[in-house]
């Protein structure tokens, strides 16, 4: 007896791409403002990018109603640590807490693909990247969404040393400076916009550093 | 005369039609330390007296912040306190997360009422045995509530409880009403004479009292020791009597026992509040 299969999903995949480089002393996170379903746009002007803690910034693509969920739930569990530490949470914590939220619906997953970036504890950049169940792994750079095969294999020769595929790994963080990262990420998105009609309109990057945050916007093909 | 025989339960009524429990409950509030809270049209005071138990040991924690727009003060067993406390947090969360918008003051203090009520009637619970004073700000304004181990809650102008607390209130009632109209700075000075008066002649300094605001364009936040202790110095060199509202000048001439140290300042410059 051939299976019969579901004619309704509860999932559904609103594309968009997302981005994150650590530095030295800084970290970029960055992702398209493009919302999508099937062939069609949504809307030009959705921001992806979540602020969980002081210094964690959590971007997300995939379906966007998990990832508002993941976010909310995220955001309510920062507010119990604080009540019971008297702190923020590290950005290396953060990234645990995301990772056992996504394994705890292990069975009806978060249709999200998610970049957790941010400062840890000594102020250097960290770069978190998962699959939709949480497995993670601390990397230099990552990107994650419908374009990410388009943009990883251009970081990955960009961004030699903190590379995951180098053994033994070099360095967690590209030694380019602040302005250089920033400027390598419009690249990024600009080359996959070309080709990958999910991602487009505009990319909105946070620039996460010592001194605080900074946001910067830079018009995308709208085709 | 009855007391002893209908006091061993929560759930026994005295023939007089009292719950004796209940009423112990609230006498561990007046025998805890001291707190107030005072309000204005825009903003919410809360001041308590801090006393360790010994000068080896830490101050009890009796000030909680609750969510940005709501804290709260508690006197009695603190430990209870922690817990209700927790409680509360706990709900503003999830108000957060569903509506994504503050909890209104005023229900959640219903909902902590209604959870000392629970203690009021079963058998094999007791009473919560704390005061809670909490002070919050919504859409309807600033608010403060106080909260009874009895399942009682009152809204307040400004209110005290605690041991020595009804110095603090006469205090209060004199001054009430101007409170409305205060700035946030005479409102914490005022909380600040107001905690002095439970002090009965000992030395008020930031390491006995503690302060807490929340107001419009404030989240609710403690205020840091060398805030309180400049604040403190500012109005005692100044004069025993809060200055009202002329801000005339006082000088420091009349009855003021509590001259701190070096003295010898008697003419105080003109502060300007």
């Amino acid at each position: 007896m051939p299976k019969e299969h579901a004619n309704w999903s509860p999932y559904d995949n609103n594309g968009g791409t997302c981005v994150a480089i650590a530095g030295a002393d800084y970290c970029v996170i960055a992702a398209d403002t493009r919302m999508s379903t099937g062939y069609s746009i949504l809307t030009r002007d959705y921001s992806k990018i979540c602020k969980l803690a002081d210094k964690s910034f959590m971007a997300s693509s995939g379906f966007q109603a998990d990832v508002k969920a993941l976010q909310k739930v995220l955001s309510s569990r920062h507010l119990i640590y604080q009540h019971q530490h008297n702190k923020q949470m590290s950005c290396p914590a953060m990234a645990q807490l995301l990772s056992n939220t996504l394994y705890y619906k292990r069975f009806f997953p978060y249709y999200a693909f998610n970049v957790l970036g941010g400062l840890d504890s000594e102020g250097k950049g960290c770069v978190f990247t998962y699959d939709a169940v949480g497995s993670y792994e601390r990397v230099g750079y990552s990107a994650q969404g419908s374009g990410a095969t388009l943009i990883t294999p251009f970081l990955d020769n960009q961004l030699k040393s903190p590379s995951p595929l180098l053994l033994p790994a070099k360095d967690a963080v590209t030694p380019l400076s602040e302005a250089e990262a920033v400027d390598l990420v419009k690249t990024c998105f600009s080359s996959a916009t070309e080709r990958d009609i999910y991602t487009g309109d505009s990319v909105e990057i946070i620039i996460l550093n010592a001194s605080g945050v900074r946001h910067e916007s830079e018009q995308l093909r709208k085709d | 005369m009855f007391r002893n025989q209908y006091d061993t339960d929560v759930t026994t009524w005295s023939p007089a039609g009292r719950l004796f429990q209940v009423e112990y409950a609230m006498e561990a509030v007046k025998q805890g330390s001291a707190a107030i809270g005072l309000r204005s049209k825009t903003h919410v005071v809360l001041a308590c007296v801090n006393k360790a138990n010994s000068e080896l040991s830490s101050h009890q924690k009796k000030i909680f912040k609750v969510d940005d727009h709501i804290g709260v003060a508690i006197a009695g067993l603190t430990a209870d306190g922690r817990v209700l406390s927790r409680y509360m947090r706990s709900e503003c969360i999830n108000y957060g997360y569903t509506y994504e918008s503050p909890l209104p003051v005023g229900r959640l203090v219903v909902q902590l009422a209604d959870k000392a009520q629970v203690c009021t009637q079963r058998s094999w619970k007791r009473p919560y045995g704390v005061g809670l004073l909490v002070a919050g700000l919504d859409e309807s304004g600033a608010h403060l509530y106080y909260n009874c181990p009895s399942g009682n809650y009152f809204e307040y102008q400004a209110f005290a409880i605690g041991s020595r607390s009804q110095a603090a209130k006469t205090y209060l009632e004199r001054k009430f009403e101007k409170f409305t109209e205060s700035s946030r700075d005479d409102l914490v000075k005022d909380a600040l004479f107001a905690i002095r008066e439970t002090l009965q002649g000992e030395k008020l300094t930031s390491a006995v009292c503690t302060i807490a605001v929340v107001g419009v364009g404030e989240a609710f936040n403690i205020l840091d020791q060398k805030t309180v202790q400049a604040l403190i110095n500012e109005f005692e060199i100044s004069g025993e009597e809060a200055p009202a509202d002329e801000s005339a000048p006082e000088q420091s001439g009349g009855a003021a026992p509590d001259q701190s140290g070096a003295a010898a300042e008697e003419e105080a410059a003109p502060m300007d509040i």
